[in-house]
């Protein structure tokens, strides 16, 4: 999605003098596009991630939209308070760009993971997160939420060549996208685990079972209208996030499901705690979380199987 | 007493012949500060007294501000937004803030508040949380030099403040983008929340710290309206490092009691404390 990114960030840039980029010293083989095009519209400002955004919100009352660039952790937790005091509250265009939501950097580390990072945008009245699934939904994710009035917060991926079998890079702002068609439980994922998702609909569609796979894309703007549709339709829904379980899609499913009396009985998968500092590539973090097509597809056979139809209680593994 | 119970804003303004048109003068703002922080019951005494002058020569003489609402105005942000009374007041007297909406200071449905927010009338960045303030007017400088604008971004901040890390952060872009027209002026007044700077978290030798990040320090006693008037109108905002006054100043100048007293930093006034320091400031013009 880097280059995906930064090849829409260009196509912008071309009509609209106000866009600018600045990171925070990271980009290496990914950010060179827009630079070598436009120079002077880009700022490197340091391993400074708190004046990276309060740069970005000074120059976007001016009339600029900046584009601020890092890694998930460093552009959204480390000037978390910027963004609340800056973007935020004086809305303004300034447009995040995390690269590497959920386990994407892999072995580089806990440091480097983003798994609390829709949560917290979530929190932020007037924030519109983008978590798009692939590249393709990458570049006209940006390019759909280029005239947006208040700040962005885009969660990235740093794979340019794997795609979402069923989406066909189709965004638009609030709404989900049907990945897979079945009947017998609702899948609903965010990010570019949603492959897993679609995975585990095939091999539940071996099994008898027809799993519908929605992808939420967006978040606050949220879908809440389509979901509560699709989430009426079925007594078992599972969720499936790179992401921890507070504040991602499984906490907005739970929350609509709450709030329309839907009684749908939903499963959470997303990962439990990485604080015991166990890293590995990403398919073996899938695994060890239990965010794998096979884990999840087992997962989702126990629910069906498990569901009490006089319950409708909410459980998180 | 006389001045047992303020009165509101408006009479007091109009009984003095202040207001819209009246002088902005330091003595001004500390009798709008004393008079609102008494109104309004609150603290933060001591912050804005500190700033006084400096505020009045800001919006009296630097600001190149013909409206609040020009996009090509001057910016100015208040980092330390715990002395906004002090801003309230020069707006008031600059005609931008309503007799009305300043005696709303901390009342209910009004965003004038102890801090500044950006949705009130000539406040250009909210402020309230230290070391944010430098990084938006770092912006804001940046964005006239790409606009090829001349105008101009300050932030007052406070010495306490220099404790946070991001402001280094700014400090640190600002010279190696030579920002000519960010100019931030220190309120060196020796003084934080709960004590001296020297026995909190020194920030000694201030101006040198700043020289050797490569901006061009400026010492001022930030008291004196012409030397802050000269001082500011002597800077090159055209090219070369930015600027930065650090401008010696009195914590709760122009009231005895409370110059360089720490408990004036949080403490509201009673009835007596009230019509002595209304009576001291009386005499400053």
């Amino acid at each position: 999605m880097r280059a995906a990114f930064v090849k829409a960030l260009v196509k912008l840039a071309e009509q609209d003098s106000r866009i600018l980029l600045l990171t925070g010293d990271l980009g290496y083989m990914a950010l060179e596009p827009f630079i070598e095009k436009f120079p002077k519209r880009f700022f490197n400002v340091g391993v400074a991630e708190q004046n990276l955004v309060g740069l970005a919100t000074g120059l976007a009352e001016s009339g600029f939209i900046p584009f601020v660039y890092s890694i998930v952790p460093f552009v959204t937790l480390r000037p978390y308070e910027f963004i609340r005091n800056g973007p935020v509250q004086h809305h303004l265009p300034v447009r995040i760009v995390g690269m590497g939501g959920g386990f994407e950097y892999a072995t580089n580390g806990v440091s480097h993971y983003g798994l609390e990072d829709v949560g917290v945008m979530r929190m932020l009245p007037g924030m519109t997160i983008i978590a798009p699934a692939d590249h393709e939904q990458a570049f006209n994710a940006v390019l759909a939420t280029a005239e947006l009035s208040g700040p962005v917060y885009y969660r990235l991926g740093k794979d340019d060549k794997t795609v979402v079998q069923g989406l066909d890079g189709r965004f638009e702002l609030g709404r989900i996208q049907v990945l897979h068609e079945g009947e017998d439980i609702l899948m609903a994922v965010m990010g570019s685990i949603a492959g897993e998702a679609v995975a585990a609909a095939r091999i539940l569609e071996g099994r008898g079972i027809g799993a519908r796979v929605v992808l939420v894309s967006s978040f606050s703007s949220a879908p809440p209208d389509d979901l509560a549709k699709e989430l009426a339709n079925f007594r078992d829904a599972l969720t499936l996030e790179a992401h921890y379980p507070l504040g991602g899609v499984g906490s907005l499913v739970c929350e609509i499901v709450a709030e329309q009396g839907l009684g749908t009985r939903v499963l959470r998968c997303a990962v439990g705690s990485c604080n015991e500092g166990i890293t590995g590539n990403q398919r073996f973090l899938y695994e060890r979380h239990g965010l794998s097509a096979e884990l999840v597809a087992e997962k989702a056979l126990r629910l069906l199987r498990d569901t009490p139809r006089w319950t409708a209680t909410t459980r998180s593994l | 007493m006389r001045h047992d119970i303020p009165a509101p804003i408006s009479a007091t303004l109009s009984q003095k012949g202040a207001g819209n048109g009246c002088a902005l003068s330091g003595g001004n703002i500390r009798r709008i500060v004393l008079e609102q922080a008494k109104r309004a019951n609150v603290g933060h005494i001591g912050s804005a007294l500190s700033v006084a002058d400096i505020i009045a020569v800001l919006y009296g003489e630097v600001l190149r501000v013909s409206s609040p609402e020009d996009p090509d105005r001057d910016r100015f942000v208040l980092s330390k937004g715990h002395a906004a009374l002090a801003l309230y007041a020069a707006l008031h007297l600059r005609g931008w803030l309503s007799g009305k909406d300043l005696n709303n200071y901390c009342g209910n449905n009004t965003s004038v508040g102890v801090h500044p927010e950006h949705s009130l009338r000539g406040i250009d960045f909210a402020t309230g949380s230290l070391g944010q303030g430098l990084t938006m007017a770092g912006g804001a400088a940046l964005a006239a030099r790409l606009q090829g604008s001349a105008r101009r971004a300050f932030a007052l901040v406070s010495d306490a403040e220099c404790n946070e890390g991001a402001q280094w952060e700014a400090v640190m872009f600002a010279a190696h983008h030579q920002l000519a027209n960010l100019i931030a002026i220190v309120d060196l007044n020796g003084q934080q929340a709960l004590g001296y700077t020297q026995e909190v978290l020194s920030l000694s030798p201030m101006a040198e710290r700043w020289r050797v990040f490569g901006w061009d320090v400026h010492e001022v006693d930030g008291h004196d309206s012409a030397a802050l008037t000269s001082t500011i109108a002597s800077l090159n905002t055209k090219s070369g490092p930015p600027h930065v006054l650090i401008a010696r100043t009195i914590f709760g100048r122009g009231v005895s009691y409370m110059e360089r007293q720490i408990k004036w930093h949080y403490w509201p006034m009673s009835e007596a404390e009230y019509g002595r320091a209304l009576a001291e400031v009386e005499g400053i013009q």
